[in-house]
């Protein structure tokens, strides 16, 4: 007796004739295998990388904002760019596991965890942004609204920065909570495998005593459904809440309508190369193509396309827009941006993000894990380009030829930058050693539907005709 | 909480968890709980559970958040310290939609999960009894209170005719307590 049913039609998600135990199997055995010298390298490479990061931002902090190459003129350089760039990587997290599964895709079983993980630390770099741009940082409190001893002086909650407050930690948080409801019942189930004390003490703890009753579980199933529900427009409103810190001001290049749809494309479509870039290494390492198969990385890469697609649309809309409205100072930001000294990145920006993706179109090229791996990052180099072509074009020639400059970040920019991938990778290393990479229990929830060796029990009955398919369960029973 | 004595019956697969579950019930024997691996939909149902408040935990906590979030602002910038933006009105309500929105988010999120926590009795720490080291992994358990020593042997056997793989008789704690993972004895020798 089958109890759900999908048409053999789609492709496998699961393969390689997987049940229940075998599942628990393949994703608890890099928690309880020693590292291998490949994870210890690259945990001490990123660990250097935030160390040199650390030491760039106490530089920053000591000396102050000076250190940084931005200006009078540019007042926003790297910081905000790495922000930008960094906030739209992490919303391909929250749209895997929220709206995918308002829309029944069985698919982002295999990839919401290290999907969501990856938001997380995404955001947690992109915070770090805002918070040292402010100079000084010990005052950053001053944000948040308490009743202060300032006459109870209170943040402008008219200003689109201050809706980024509110939109990122609450983005951050939610997210979070996503990930961790959907990860107790797994830690259970390394916690009661488990074979050593020390390691059945903390995922005790982390499973916060989950038994797996069926009251729990109709909970947890009205839980994700309503934090899906929730999630949903919040992915999309943190990225238009972004995008209004640019769109709000009246600087020709950012004070366009356009902009929401655009920066929440752009950051769905870099969100889900990092997803590709990441999860080919993680299949690979883990050896885990069973359950991130090619379909899921095809998957994907149609989500590349069609975003990338927009992206490019929106970037030909703009100039239509700035020839179209005949105002001068907005035709020449964008003259400047694609001919000014600034040629380059912008060129740069148009080749990865809109000529790249195109070849996504090939069903060929969708399915080759290697090419994928290097476009993913392509769109990745393209997309950063993007927050600095928008940011740093609009700003460098302003309203008086006298202020013009050519911007460059110094060594603490840069190290800072670099420093956040030390951040995200020492991250990730964590994550992928000692949390389920895939989220088991939803796995086993799709396997009688969608693993290959119970697709394959189900060829008879589909070919059946319809009489004989009648004839057969009036007489079953 | 108290320490209790439960039969056990464990199950490989769904397809036969469901018409056990269904004898358990009309066997009228006390059944404690049913643990499974994964969220097996259509269980609740069968096993006659009534369909969870939770979602109107989270309308609730999504309603406070908005009032706290419009409230707020509006006694700010109105009563508190109204500021003049370029003689824009006090209250202006379109420029307090995204915070909110935010706030509505937040608060109907971290509510829900503490309500879930509440209700499902998990917090950090916190320790219930695992009648099977695999109804986390691949098996289905349906635990039994027996209410009469007299019928423990004839509860067992019931159980082996359900086409159960495997049946047990444990003492154990019914509801949560706070302690190690490993010390579930020692637990036990002091309630006892």
């Amino acid at each position: 007796m089958h109890l759900k049913y999908e048409s053999i039609v789609r492709e496998p998600l699961i393969t390689g004739d997987k049940n229940y135990h075998q599942v628990t199997e393949d994703i608890c055995r890099p928690i309880e295998q020693k590292p291998t010298r490949l994870w210890y390298m690259g945990f001490a490479f990123s660990l250097l990388l935030l160390g040199f990061g650390a030491f760039s931002v106490f530089w920053e902090i000591y000396w102050g904002i000076g250190t940084w190459g931005i200006n009078r003129t540019v007042g926003w350089g790297w910081d905000i760019t790495n922000f930008v760039w960094w906030v739209g990587i992490g919303h391909a997290g929250t749209l895997i596991s929220a709206i995918l599964l308002l829309f029944r895709q069985g698919w982002r079983t295999g990839v919401n965890r290290a999907a969501e993980a990856m938001t997380i630390f995404a955001v947690m770099c992109a915070g770090m942004f805002p918070v040292f741009h402010m100079g000084r940082v010990w005052d950053g409190f001053f944000v948040m609204p308490y009743p202060n001893s300032r006459g109870a002086l209170w943040p402008n909650f008219n200003s689109a920065l201050l809706w980024d407050v509110f939109a990122i930690s609450t983005y951050f948080t939610v997210s979070l909570l996503f990930w961790y409801s959907g990860l107790i019942p797994d830690f259970a189930t390394i916690r009661d495998r488990a074979k050593t004390k020390l390691r059945k003490k903390l995922y005790g703890i982390a499973s916060f005593g989950w038994t797996g009753t069926a009251k729990n579980w109709q909970r947890f199933e009205a839980l994700s459904l309503v934090l899906a529900g929730l999630a949903t427009p919040l992915v999309l409103s943190v990225h238009t809440i972004v995008s209004m810190d640019f769109a709000t001001s009246v600087i020709p290049g950012w004070h366009t309508t356009i902009f929401p749809p655009y920066f929440v494309a752009g950051a769905i479509f870099s969100g889900f190369a990092m997803v590709n870039t990441l999860l080919i290494l993680v299949r690979k390492v883990y050896r885990l193509e069973d359950y991130i198969t090619l379909g899921h990385i095809e998957a994907m890469n149609k989500v590349i396309v069609l975003t990338g697609s927009i992206v490019g649309t929106a970037y030909l809309t703009e100039l239509f827009v700035a020839w179209y409205s005949q105002v001068v100072f907005e035709q020449e930001a964008f003259n400047w941006r694609i001919f000014g000294p600034y040629w380059w990145a912008y060129w740069l920006m148009m080749t990865c993000n809109v000529v790249s993706p195109q070849f996504f179109w090939f069903k060929k090229l969708r399915r080759n894990v290697v090419f994928t791996f290097l476009l993913t990052i392509v769109v990745n180099i393209g997309m950063w380009f993007e927050r600095f072509v928008i940011i740093v074009t609009s700003l460098y020639r302003d309203f008086l030829p006298s202020s013009w400059v050519y911007y460059s970040p110094t060594w603490t920019e840069l190290g800072f930058y670099l420093g956040t991938f030390g951040l995200f990778f020492t991250c990730f290393f964590l994550f992928a050693k000692y949390f389920p990479v895939i989220a088991i229990a939803e796995i086993k929830f799709t396997l009688k539907s969608s693993g290959d060796n119970y697709k394959r029990a189900m060829r008879p009955m589909e070919e059946m005709t319809d009489g004989e398919f009648l004839h057969e369960i009036e007489h079953a029973h | 909480m108290a320490i209790k004595k439960f039969a056990i019956a464990c199950y490989d697969d769904e397809s036969t968890l469901f018409p056990a579950v269904k004898k358990v019930r009309e066997s009228g024997y006390k059944m404690h709980d049913v643990y499974t691996p994964f969220p097996v939909h259509g269980l609740d149902e069968v096993m006659g559970l009534k369909e969870t408040d939770l979602h109107t935990a989270g309308f609730i906590f999504g309603l406070t958040g908005t009032a706290t979030a419009l409230g707020f602002m509006s006694w700010i910038f109105t009563s508190d310290w109204p500021i003049d933006f370029g003689g824009k009105p006090f209250f202006s309500l379109p420029a307090f939609i995204p915070i909110t929105f935010e706030l509505t988010v937040l608060f109907a999120a971290v509510g829900m999960v503490m309500t879930y926590c509440y209700l499902n009795q998990i917090m950090p720490g916190v320790k219930k009894h695992v009648f099977h080291p695999r109804q986390t992994d691949d098996l289905f358990v349906i635990a039994i209170e027996i209410t009469d020593p007299a019928a423990e042997l004839e509860i067992v056997d019931f159980l082996k005719t359900t086409g159960s793989v495997e049946t047990d008789v444990q003492i154990a704690e019914e509801g949560w307590w706070y302690g190690w993972w490993d010390k579930e004895e020692e637990y036990q020798k002091q309630i006892v």
